[in-house]
Formats: structure tokens, C-alpha cells, sequence
């Protein structure tokens, strides 16, 4: 092989690896560039809710269920955090890992009765764990402050230091974020992840070939959950203040536009979905009073022409004109 | 002690009739279709919107407005139907069911939109003198849900028994390839499906909105209940959502007088749990 196709082949073989440190690369450098605490804090929140929608991604796109309830996940490990560490006065990391653990048991309760079902009967189960979620946050007041929200979490530290500014917090956020994108790319490409894409394509067919689909589901929504769980304790500590209505039943189909819009089974369009959604505020100024319409029509819009998603939708159609032009060319 | 009771069987009855016609909505797109369909909570909503109109700014009586608001929501749903999901031409339930979801925010948009954010009151459909019943005080407004929704119900089964396009649509439900394969056009079939479900759903709204309030977003928690009562009788069966929407109307209303009324909504979704973990197939599922 010549040199160029050596390192042709070198950059396929090892694109995920490239790509990863790449971007890795990337955000090392950012705060560098841009040291404006805003745009900061806006990429910060894209951090968090790429955490939530990657594990999203995997439950929806690799197993082929609806989960409309994973901002109940966000809020408990949100709320968990809080108040293991403001109420019980429990360090940070612990409490962190803690919640996560317990939040996992409560998926589990609710994903093996659920998900021994066919058809779609978790879409609505999540959805009313959510509201039930949404509504003991607004209404055991005396542990979790009620409607006007919880105030006083502490930051989270690293030996030495306190990260409370937005440069911390970036290096943290996006330092988590990075590892779940890189569990999920390696969780794809393993046994386990060819097996939940297998059960994605097709259930019966996996089954067949030796897939335990049940315990594979049930896995993959406890796993969610618990990225969702990370990610609600991150905010808690990031933000110091926590209240209700960030987790409601509206929330949770926020996050599921972020996954479509993203392609579902995508790992790298959730990262892509997560920013999209959370910087279109930023772009649209009418953003307040039509954002049910943008947010809806987003959704039925990708829905409709590009139900693989945005990124992988439009590099494929522009593909297959590729190809369509090159064969016209060649018959010409 | 004895009319505590009454009176609370009474309130769980009234709602519970509410959360049937709900649920009757859920089943029967879910029968020609194999999906949920979220816009369901949109079409509540929807039914005291249009109602309101009706009655203030057409200036209809109370019969005629109530006759044109279910009408409306029906033609509403089976816009959705035709604009919003048939031109996807997916059958993938992944696509489909989020088609609804997305279709169903953008509904409540255009409802925030042209009623707004305030919440509004609808009036009941006769004056609110509370009737006595056996030593239970029962509004009027309850005694036209529970007497609109035996109407509805009666109505239901003669269509389902007694018309070629009811017959065909229950042969969609229950083969859809068979059914295919003997021409039953099953664009027509579906776009029957939502049709009933907006006037179930926009029926459920009418009846409900002047004991709630009427909101933007009124019918998302009784729309989610009315599934919780679909799941509880047995998904897809109708008898099934009669008696999960009065099953679970009667537990909502006797857990919140004899235990506590803060928690009144979440009894619905324990109840959906615990169906769901102890007889998935639900009270009177196949």
C-alpha cells in the first residue's frame, strides 16, 4: 500500500478513537478561546443534558422503547443530591454515586413490570412516574421546599480546589460527558451493544439467535437512568439550586426531541441533539412565545423526512445524490 | 358515615365516567392502528375550548354548543390524522407514536395561542342546584356525565355492531393483514378511528371542564389518567376501559376522602404500576 492509502486507512480504522480525541482536544482548548461565563455556562448545560440524552439515545434507539419520563430520573438525582447532602450532610461524591444507586432500584421497579410487555405500555408508565415525581417534589414541601425550589447545594470539590466557576465546571461537566460518550461508543461495539442493536432491528429475530431481550431492556433503562441521575446531580451542584418545574412531563419530551433530532441509536448525534436543542433559544427570538410550535414541529419535521435524525438523514440523502449523480455521469 | 360514602362514590363514579370516555378514545385508535396516541390529552383540552366559543362567542345555546364543540373536535382530529400522521407513511410505532407526541405539542401551541394562558370557567350545562340522592348531594353536571357517557357508550356499541364501517374497523382490530387482504380501506378505517376519539376525548372535555377548570393544558393529567384506566381494564378492550375508568375514578375518590387529598393524583399511576406488576393484561384483557 502507498502512504496515502496507509493513512486512509489508518484514519477508518481508528475514526471513533480520532474523533473522540479530537473533540477531546477541542474542549480542553475552549475555554481558552472563549472565557465568557455565559457562553460558558450555555455549553456547560449542553454537557448535562448530553449526559441525559445519550443514555436516552441507547434506551430508545437500541431497544426500541419509549421512556417519557426520563426527566424523573434527572429531578431524582437532582433532588437525591440535594438533599443528601444539605439535609444529611453527606459529602458530595458519595451522595452523587449513592443516588444514582438508589435511582437505579426505582428504574428496576419500574422497568420489569413494564418492560415484560410488548408494545408500548412504558411510554406512558415513565410518563406517569414522571408526574408522580413532578408531583411529590411540589408537595413534600418540608424535604424538598416545595414549589419555591431548593436553595444552598453545595459545590462539588476536587482535592484542593472548590469548582464553582464556570471554567471548573466546564472541565468537570464536559469531563463526565465525555466519559459516557465514550461508554456508549464502546457499549455499542460490544457483544452486549450488537446484541441491542440486533434487538432494535428486530425482537424476534434477536431473541432468536440467543439476545435475552427482557434482561437486555431492563438493563439498558437502568443504565439511562442512572446517566440520567448523574447528570441531575451534576446540575444540582452546578446551578446550587434546584425546584420542581425543571423535571416536569414537558422536560422529558424535551429530552426525546433532543434523541430524535439527534437519530435515534445515534451515540454522536445525541451530543449533537443536546446542543442543538439547548443553543435554539439562543438563535430564535421568538423563541418564548412559539416554542411549543418550534419544539413540536422540529420533532414532526425530522419525523417526517429524516426519521433517522438530522446529522445521519441529511448525510445520507446528500450521499445517495452523490452516487445518483456519479452513475448518471458514468452512463453519459 | 354512611353518606361520607355515598357522596364519595358518587364524585369517583362522575369522574371515573370522564376518564372511560377517555380511555374508550385511547382503545379505539389503538385498535386500528397499534399505537398510543398522545394527542388524545390535546383532544380533552380541545372539547372545553371549543365549547367556550361556542357558548360565548357564538352565542349558542347550551345543547346546540355542545353538539357543535364535540363535532369540532372530531373534525380537528381527523385533520390530525390526515396532515399530521398519514403523510409519514411510516409503519414504524417508534416514528408514529413520536408523531403524536410531537403533533401533541404543537396542538396545545395553537391552543395557547388562540385562547391563551388564563384560565378560563365554563359554566355546567344546567344550573349547579345540588340534587339530593339517596342523602348524597349530587350536581347536576354529574348526572349529565354519567348520563352523556351512557349515551355515548350506547352509541359506540351500535356503531361497532350494527355499520359496515363499524364491523370493518373492528376487523382491522382484530386482524389488520386479513382484513387487507378482503379491501377494507384502511385509510378510511383510521381516519374513523381518530374521528371517534376526538369526540370521545372532546366529549370527556365539554363534561369535565366546568367541575376543573379550563386551562391550556387541562387534559394532559386527565388524559394520562384515562390511559391509566385503559391499562387497569385491559388495553384495547372496551368494556375493559368502562370499568377501569370507573374503577380507578371510585379508588382516586375514596383514597382522597378517607386517606389524603394531596396525593389524589398519584393514586392513578400507583394503580397503573401495580397493574402493570401484578396482571398486565389488565381486569378484562384478552
Amino acid at each position: 500500500m502507498t502512504g496515502r492509502q496507509n493513512l486512509l486507512y489508518f484514519l477508518t480504522l481508528h475514526r471513533t478513537g480520532l474523533a473522540v480525541t479530537l473533540m477531546s482536544a477541542a474542549l480542553l482548548a475552549f475555554p481558552f478561546v472563549e472565557d465568557n461565563p455565559y457562553t460558558l455556562g450555555l455549553t456547560n448545560l449542553i454537557a448535562i443534558n448530553a449526559i441525559v440524552v445519550l443514555g436516552l439515545n441507547l434506551f430508545i434507539g437500541y431497544t426500541g422503547q419509549i421512556s417519557l419520563g426520563h426527566a424523573a430520573f434527572f429531578g431524582l438525582g437532582a433532588y437525591g443530591s440535594a438533599i443528601a447532602t444539605v439535609t444529611f450532610e453527606l459529602a458530595p461524591w458519595p451522595a452523587m454515586f449513592l443516588v444514582a444507586a438508589l435511582v437505579a432500584l426505582i428504574a428496576l421497579a419500574v422497568g420489569i413490570p413494564v418492560l415484560r410487555l410488548s408494545g408500548h405500555y412504558l411510554a406512558m408508565a415513565t410518563l406517569g412516574l414522571n408526574y408522580v415525581v413532578h408531583t411529590v417534589l411540589l408537595q413534600w414541601d418540608e424535604v424538598t421546599g416545595g414549589p419555591s425550589g431548593f436553595a444552598g447545594i453545595p459545590s462539588l470539590t476536587v482535592p484542593g480546589t472548590v469548582i464553582d466557576d464556570a471554567v471548573g465546571l466546564h472541565y468537570l461537566l464536559w469531563g463526565f460527558a465525555m466519559a459516557c460518550l465514550l461508554l456508549c461508543l464502546n457499549l455499542v461495539r460490544s457483544g452486549v451493544g450488537r446484541g441491542m442493536a440486533a434487538l432494535a432491528g428486530d425482537e424476534t429475530a434477536a431473541a432468536a439467535l440467543g439476545v435475552d431481550t427482557r434482561a437486555t431492556k431492563i438493563k439498558v433503562f437502568v443504565l439511562s437512568a442512572v446517566l440520567a441521575s448523574l447528570a441531575g446531580s451534576l446540575f444540582a451542584h452546578c446551578y446550587a439550586y434546584v425546584s420542581p418545574d425543571t423535571f416536569g412531563i414537558f422536560a422529558s419530551t424535551d429530552f426525546v426531541i433532543m434523541v430524535v433530532v439527534g437519530g435515534m441509536g445515534s451515540i454522536w448525534g445525541s451530543v449533537f441533539g443536546a446542543a442543538f436543542l439547548t443553543l435554539m433559544p439562543e438563535w430564535v427570538e421568538f423563541f418564548d412565545t412559539y416554542k411549543d410550535f418550534v419544539h413540536g414541529g422540529i420533532l414532526v419535521l425530522v419525523l417526517m423526512f429524516l426519521p433517522q435524525g438530522l446529522i445521519t438523514g441529511l448525510t445520507d440523502t446528500i450521499r445517495v445524490r452523490l452516487a445518483l449523480r456519479r452513475r448518471d455521469h458514468a452512463a453519459a | 358515615m354512611y353518606t361520607d360514602l355515598l357522596q364519595y362514590v358518587f364524585g369517583g363514579l362522575t369522574s371515573g365516567a370522564i376518564y372511560a370516555l377517555i380511555a374508550l378514545g385511547f382503545c379505539v385508535v389503538s385498535n386500528t392502528m397499534g399505537i398510543v396516541n398522545f394527542i388524545q390529552v390535546d383532544f380533552v383540552t380541545l372539547g372545553g375550548m371549543f365549547m367556550f366559543s361556542a357558548l360565548f362567542s357564538l352565542g349558542l345555546p347550551t345543547i346546540p354548543a355542545l353538539g357543535l364543540a364535540v363535532a369540532m373536535v372530531a373534525l380537528a382530529a381527523m385533520v390530525v390524522e390526515r396532515v399530521g400522521l398519514r403523510p409519514a407513511r411510516s409503519d414504524n410505532h417508534l416514528v408514529l407514536i413520536f408523531l403524536t407526541v410531537g403533533l401533541s405539542i404543537i396542538m396545545r401551541g395553537v391552543i395557547k395561542l388562540v385562547w391563551g394562558k388564563n384560565r378560563m370557567a365554563l359554566p355546567p350545562l344546567t344550573p349547579d342546584v345540588p340534587v339530593q340522592i339517596l342523602g348524597a348531594s349530587v350536581l347536576p353536571q354529574a348526572l349529565w356525565i354519567l348520563g352523556l357517557t351512557i349515551v355515548a357508550i350506547a352509541v359506540l356499541t351500535w356503531f361497532f355492531h350494527r355499520t359496515s364501517l363499524g364491523l370493518s374497523m373492528r376487523a382491522v382490530a382484530s386482524n389488520p393483514t386479513a382484513a387487507a387482504v378482503v379491501g377494507i380501506p384502511a385509510g378510511r378505517v383510521r381516519l374513523t378511528s381518530y374521528a371517534i376519539a376526538g369526540a370521545l376525548g372532546g366529549l370527556a372535555g365539554v363534561l369535565v371542564t366546568p367541575i376543573t377548570t379550563l386551562n391550556y393544558d387541562v387534559g394532559v393529567l386527565l388524559g394520562l389518567k384515562g390511559f391509566a384506566a385503559a391499562i387497569l381494564g385491559g388495553f384495547g378492550s372496551f368494556p375493559g376501559a368502562i370499568l377501569g375508568g370507573l374503577g380507578l375514578g371510585l379508588l382516586e375518590s375514596l383514597s382522597a376522602g378517607y386517606l389524603s387529598s394531596a396525593y389524589k393524583d398519584v393514586v392513578a399511576f400507583v394503580v397503573l404500576l401495580l397493574v402493570l406488576f401484578v396482571r398486565p393484561k389488565g381486569l378484562l384483557g384478552k
